[in-house]
């Protein structure tokens, strides 16, 4: 149950993230990436922080979004990769600013998300 | 059909993130997130040498569906390691927090470079 929970997660998260990246052009700065990558992290971060202080979630449920879903959505080796690009394409400079706009952007979208689920617990008291 | 091949690379990198994670985090019971981070080390590594195979002609479009934009993927993660770091930095780590995402990038970026270059066979 947990491998097809993780599997059908995999899928959905693959596919949305290939999809996306059709949409980027082949040179240039990789929005499709930078906008999945960072919007997983607020995602996850907001999941995770819901599955762990308020919801009691199955785990095939907890695994199948989380690791699954947000997990096979985001990518690190492809941010690498077209850091790589960059630098190799003659861009260094924004090669380092992809790198580390990334990095900052997703710490600071992922303790956004946590912030909101604590938000909304401390609000609402359940949700 | 591409989407076929990236679905089934994806279905078996995320897998493959499940099992090493978790046998990671058994064996060690680390306070520091060795699975993760050993993921997108190596996964960044393997990709740079299917793009090197690749831009050489020596890997079709389908197999890079499959092993790269399917299995790394989906192998590697963005997500988890954003919230380890903020995790990790939230408990008060935080070197452990600077030490993480430094090693990540800057070793990925080395890994992915390294594999970049012996895929496209110049050595």
């Amino acid at each position: 149950m947990l491998w097809w929970a993780l599997a059908a997660g995999g899928i959905l998260g693959s596919l949305a993230r290939y999809g996306l990246s059709l949409l980027q052009p082949s040179t240039g700065w990789p929005w499709a990436t930078f906008g999945i990558n960072l919007s997983g992290a607020y995602v996850l971060a907001l999941f995770l922080t819901l599955a762990l202080e308020r919801w009691s979630l199955p785990a095939a449920v907890r695994l199948g979004v989380g690791t699954g879903f947000v997990g096979s959505y985001t990518t690190f080796s492809t941010l690498v990769l077209e850091t790589l690009h960059l630098v190799t394409g003659g861009h260094p400079w924004e090669a380092l600013l992809y790198l580390h706009v990334s990095a900052a952007g997703g710490l600071l979208l992922a303790y956004a998300g946590h912030q909101t689920a604590m938000g909304w617990i401390h609000r609402r008291g359940q949700i | 059909m591409m989407s076929l091949w990236v679905a089934i690379g994806g279905v078996l990198g995320t897998w493959a993130r499940f099992a090493l994670g978790n046998w990671v985090a058994r064996k060690w019971m680390p306070l520091f997130p060795y699975g993760t981070w050993i993921i997108n080390l190596t996964g960044a590594f393997f990709l740079g040498v299917l793009a090197g195979r690749e831009a050489g002609g020596a890997l079709s479009a389908t197999w890079y569906a499959l092993l790269g934009t399917g299995f790394c993927g989906a192998y590697t993660t963005f997500s988890t390691f954003c919230y380890e770091a903020f995790f990790l930095w939230w408990e008060g780590n935080r070197k452990k927090a600077v030490v993480y995402v430094a090693t990540s990038l800057y070793l990925g970026l080395l890994a992915g470079g390294l594999g970049l270059w012996l895929g496209s066979g110049k050595i």
